[in-house]
């Protein structure tokens, strides 16, 4: 331990035993464990997660003499800035110089940070407060020791930009100077922590702050998942089955051990039953570098049992789904009656919706590091979740959760994949073979499109009986789409809760009958999460839907979807059949149609809407509620008589509510138009003989410069930090690729139905 | 045994002579800012400057390279344009998870060595072998400009 910071290291192990010393420490740590048993009534946000929140200053703040503030971040750095956001969050509350902080990333330890699963767009969202609560509880404890060295009332002091200053005389002494006694004294109770005003935030919502890590990502000394280095390291490269549920039948490595640098075949076994976030098994190469390594993989000769899965084909699966979709399936939502009103419609009118298999294809592929000492197993990688690595370390190796290390890197993108850390597994089981030598698992691009946890592909039916005006009095929506629960449970094959609260039993549209149904489907490959998940889907049949019902009603597809949208109102998600609301409290987040108009307005009236276009040009809107936050976007496009499409500008809005970092929000809104234009453009993973059929890049094909949208101008509703936060990071995908297809229906009259779009406007 | 000059340094290096690259320089002399993303020169996250020239690092033996001056990320800062294009970079945002930017910075680094004042088809052009797949485009092509405009500005 250091006398001379605020607290103890935060990476020092030996936190937790010391920990029962600080008597008060307790008193602050407010994870969900703890809550839950005093309380047993059901928890939203960061209170549901595991392992809840922490918000102690013990665990996230480190004040070094001279005067350096570290801040530990706890959540993983993927792209969306939460290694600049959540410390800028306690610097602020601090009152800490941002030039003189320093950012640590944490280990996976959920007990001691607090939930660390980076996902659901909820890292903001869920950790504004506690990280409030945190900055503010430090400062107070360095205003108290600057009162009690100078003799002063408490009141007389104020933490300002890393000093704390005597107002009465003007007196100042700088964080460093303080932090020792500082850390001397208790905790303040949880009700006597004051938090800045709005007004007062000198970063938070500023938009001031540069990225903390971009110096080192321009000079290449940024270090992701796929760039550690240890003493003696070895590289690997792994033959997993192609097909999932397959294993080795057998395999014979002659000519990969000629292979020079080539230092050892091991074979890995594969985990019976649902895949969860194990690895596969198969025959890893261990070499001297990855070339070797990938040379080595390369001179196998291994023979697969491919298993129940072996004739997975999309061609047929499509079929399959089509089938489904058309039949009634399983009942999820039912306001009045469907039937009835639909007979007794003026008109009648049903379309349908397919969207394959998108694979994440994050630009570093997975790969993680491994080597075991004393027993003890350290793992560094590219995890979304780091305590899940932890766990699944330990136990495939038989070891206790204390004897293993997971470290985090940063990830080189995620998008959902790195969530599940089954190559972190594998290079502790490689490790383990090589008798605790450092061991870096590298998966080839091949690999990462290969073995993914895929996106969904998913069958979209819907009908509507409209009146005599156009406008539906009655709303059936059939989703089928093998569900992300069968990457756990084999038997699974209805959507979730969770993913058919994705904009999909939730739409809040004025519309008196809605059946929603939910067909079954088997999964034939790991299915995971892409980044918004089954909102993609879910979003793109309704909201090119309702750009075709205003079609046939001859409306304005703005205007329609006001309409529809209806008046302004604040809806509770349960009365939408929506049991789950992205795990938010239904009264802090009600379903508020008002701030879906808004955002529907703001995209329109930037993007000048209606306004005269060029033969073969248009635009298309849509909007979309999901992760809590209201976007839509209207995109433009043009498309020459040879069917060439180009995207001058996307106009893109959002309410989120308050912004801490709103220039992560502008990138993290320019990116989603990017990744969702990609996935409506060319994005499809098929399968045959149940293998993915695209190789790398030039079968997989993203979004390159030159057909990316010119410009992305991102509209931000102002927010009010009083107010709950919504996410950020995914939220922005969904509306953009139906925006695109209503977008080419209104620029050239064809209406997509079948993503990607590929060669459809070549026709 | 080959003789590369990497960053202006020698090193001989003891690998087979099909080697590429990229893994002499990630795995042999640590200098990982020259990323990995595809093995196939589909993706330009292992962009580097050989002799003035654009190659991907992925796909060039190591054969192919003696005598030649090989130039990486590491090495940028050191160079006019590049160090203008590192903090053109830092200061419009552009990356999100950095990943590809190493690459992305060499391209468009050398794009303006070529061409001090490049139009929007010419940045495409020069930029199409680089994906990133966060979508940082837009910012990458005003990130481009404004270096243009800087240089123009002070020639």
């Amino acid at each position: 331990m250091s006398a001379n910071v605020i607290c103890r290291n935060p990476s020092r192990r030996e936190f937790l035993q010391g920990a029962s010393a600080l008597g008060g420490l307790v008193l602050a740590v407010g994870y969900s464990g703890v809550l839950r048993a005093v309380e047993p009534q059901k928890k939203y946000g960061a209170d549901a997660m595991e392992h809840g929140w922490v918000d102690n200053p013990l665990v996230f703040v480190a004040i070094q003499p001279d005067g350096t503030v570290s801040i530990l971040c706890h959540r993983s750095e993927m792209g969306q800035g939460v290694r600049t956001g959540l410390p800028m969050i306690v610097a602020d509350e601090l009152e800490a110089d941002w030039t003189r902080v320093r950012v640590i990333q944490a280990p996976g330890d959920e007990l001691r940070y607090g939930n660390q699963d980076t996902d659901g767009s909820r890292s903001t969202r869920h950790f504004f407060m506690p990280m409030r609560r945190c900055g503010a509880a430090a400062r107070q404890m360095l205003e108290s020791a600057a009162a009690a060295r100078w003799q002063v009332p408490v009141t007389d002091v104020r933490a300002q930009n890393g000093e704390i200053l005597h107002v009465p005389t003007g007196r100042r002494l700088g964080f460093g100077a303080l932090a020792k006694e500082a850390a001397a004294l208790p905790l303040p109770a949880p009700d006597t922590i004051k938090l800045k005003s709005p007004a007062q935030f000198r970063y938070i919502g500023t938009g001031k702050l540069k990225l903390i890590d971009a110096a080192d990502i321009v000079t290449g000394k940024a270090q992701y998942g796929m760039d550690t280095r240890l003493p003696g390291m070895l590289y690997a490269v792994i033959a997993r089955p192609p097909v999932m549920g397959g294993k080795l039948a057998s395999f014979d490595a002659t000519l990969a051990q000629k292979v020079p640098g080539v230092i050892k075949i091991v074979t890995i076994d594969s985990t019976p039953g649902a895949p969860k976030s194990h690895p596969l098994g198969g025959v890893a190469v261990i070499a001297r570098n990855t070339w070797a390594a990938m040379q080595g993989r390369k001179a196998l000769k291994v023979i697969w049992e491919d298993g129940p899965h072996k004739s997975y084909d999309s061609v047929e699966y499509r079929a399959t789904l089509e089938a489904s979709a058309r039949k009634p399936g399983l009942v999820v939502r039912n306001d009045g009656d469907f039937d009835a009103a639909a007979a007794g419609a003026a008109k009648r009118i049903t379309a349908e919706y397919y969207l394959p298999h998108l694979a994440h294809a994050s630009m570093e592929p997975p790969a993680a590091s491994a080597r075991i000492v004393n027993g003890k197993c350290e793992v560094w990688g590219c995890f979304q979740g780091p305590q899940l690595a932890r766990d699944d370390v330990a136990e495939r190796l038989k070891m206790k959760v204390e004897d293993v290390t997971v470290n985090v890197t940063l990830l080189g993108g995620a998008f959902g994949r790195k969530s599940m850390p089954d190559f972190g597994t594998e290079a502790a089981l490689l490790s383990q073979a090589m008798d605790g030598k450092p061991v870096k698992v590298v998966w080839t691009r091949e690999d990462d499109l290969h073995h993914d946890y895929y996106h969904t592909v998913s069958f979209e039916h819907l009908e509507a009986g409209v009146d005599a005006a156009g406008l539906p009095v009655a709303w059936l929506h059939r989703t089928v789409a093998p569900p992300i629960g069968s990457t756990f449970n084999s038997d699974a094959k209805q959507e979730g809760n969770g993913e058919l609260g994705m904009g999909c039993i939730n739409v809040p549209f004025a519309i008196p009958n809605v059946r929603i149904e939910n067909p079954a489907a088997v999964a034939h490959t790991r299915i995971g999460w892409f980044r918004s998940v089954s909102n993609i889907p879910h979003a793109f049949a309704v909201q090119s839907f309702v750009g075709e019902l205003a079609a046939a009603a001859g409306r304005d597809g703005k205007d329609y979807l006001l309409e529809l949208i209806g008046p302004a109102r604040q809806i509770s998600p349960q009365k939408l059949s929506d049991s789950w609301n992205h795990g938010e409290s239904p009264e802090l987040y009600p379903v508020d149609t008002g701030r879906l108009r808004v955002v529907v307005d703001l995209a329109a009236k930037q993007a000048k809407w209606g306004r005269p276009l060029p033969k073969g040009s248009g635009l298309g809107i849509a909007a979309h509620y999901s992760f809590v936050t209201y976007v839509a976007v209207v995109v433009e496009v043009a498309v020459s008589t040879a069917g060439e499409l180009s995207i001058p500008s996307v106009d893109i809005a959002v309410d989120c509510g308050a912004t801490v970092n709103p220039d992560r929000v502008r990138s993290q809104m320019q990116g989603a138009c990017v990744m969702g234009i990609s996935a409506a453009l060319s994005g499809a993973i098929t399968f045959a003989e149940g293998r993915a059929q695209q190789d790398n890049f030039h079968q997989y094909t993203v979004l390159r410069m030159p057909a990316a949208p010119r410009e992305i101008r991102v509209h931000i509703v102002p927010g009010d930090f009083g107010m709950p936060m919504g996410g950020v990071g995914e939220p922005g995908v969904p509306p953009v690729l139906p925006a695109l297809c209503n977008a080419i229906f209104a620029a050239v009259g064809k209406r997509i139905r079948e993503l990607p779009i590929g060669d459809q406007l070549k026709a | 045994m080959t003789k590369l000059t990497i960053n202006g340094k020698p090193h001989d290096i003891d690998l087979p002579a099909d080697t590429p690259l990229l893994w002499v320089l990630r795995d042999e002399l640590g200098l990982t800012g020259t990323k990995f993303g595809c093995g196939m020169a589909l993706c330009g996250a292992c962009t580097v400057e050989i002799d003035g020239a654009v190659v991907r690092a992925c796909v060039t033996p190591i054969s192919t390279l003696a005598g030649k001056h090989i130039v990486t990320i590491e090495a940028m800062s050191g160079d006019a344009i590049g160090k203008a294009m590192q903090a053109a970079w830092i200061e419009l945002g552009v990356p999100q998870c950095g990943y590809c930017q190493s690459g992305q910075i060499m391209s468009a680094t050398a794009l303006l060595k070529k061409n001090p004042k490049p139009t929007d088809a010419d940045i495409d052009a020069a930029m199409a072998g680089n994906i990133c797949r966060c979508g940082t485009y837009t910012r990458i092509r005003a990130a481009i400009k404004q270096v243009a405009g800087e240089q123009g500005a002070s020639p």
